[in-house]
């Protein structure tokens, strides 16, 4: 299941919907919003997505990584909206009967997210200017 | 010519002034719809690190394009 939100992310009760009897193993990554990126000191983020495509995309990404690695529950829940430095951006957690699934589905998962789902960034620096992630070129044709 | 939604994010929609437009154009692709946005907004982003859904399904910059169509443009993505 994949789930985008406005909402500050809990992992802590994300986790606990993944407990399985028949699980040993449980891996979760969280990307957090770091106060730098490409030497320019960042202040916030802000997150913008389009919700149907990026729900669909999701949960054709979670069910190749089902197929590839099977493990028994996988949930994605991603941000959008203003973040500060430190906020959980977004959350992917697998849990499965040994650890390698669970760590190679999670490493899948959030890969894939990252270059496949439309979502998008734009960093709000320290100096005041801002910029969209990824697209410098769109940017100087401003 | 054809009759065609397009809707703009992020970037696209910064630099293009609007979430959307309707276009009356000559256009047998996506790639055509972007191509004649990007004339019209002073655009030089290639399709490259670009992506394109057509009526809320992702698509092909080479998929057809049909009169009453919502083209969706998207720029680099970059979630996580």
């Amino acid at each position: 299941m994949i789930v985008m939100t406005v909402d500050p992310i809990n992992p802590d009760a994300l986790r606990r919907q993944l407990f399985d009897a028949g699980a040993g193993a449980y891996c979760g990554f969280e990307g957090w919003i770091r106060n730098e990126n490409e030497g320019q000191a960042v202040l916030r983020l802000e997150y913008e997505a389009y919700d149907p495509l990026a729900l669909s995309e999701g949960e054709t990404i979670l069910a190749e990584a089902k197929q590839k690695f099977p493990f028994l529950h996988a949930h994605c829940v991603h941000r959008t909206g203003v973040l500060d430095i430190g906020d959980c951006a977004v959350w992917v957690g697998v849990s499965a009967p040994h650890r390698d699934e669970a760590f190679q589905a999670c490493r899948y998962i959030i890969d894939q997210l990252k270059v496949r789902l439309p979502i998008w960034k734009k960093e709000h620096y320290v100096d005041g200017h801002s910029g969209w992630v990824n697209c410098e070129r769109c940017a100087k044709s401003a | 010519m054809k009759t065609i939604t397009v809707r703009y994010f992020a970037m696209f929609r910064e630099n293009a002034g609007l979430d959307e437009e309707t276009l009356t154009i000559e256009a047998a692709t996506a790639a055509d719809v972007f191509s004649a946005t990007r004339e019209r907004h002073q655009s030089a982003e290639p399709t490259g690190h670009c992506k394109v859904a057509i009526n809320d399904i992702m698509a092909d910059w080479d998929s057809p394009v049909s009169n009453g169509d919502t083209v969706l443009l998207f720029p680099p993505v970059a979630g996580g």
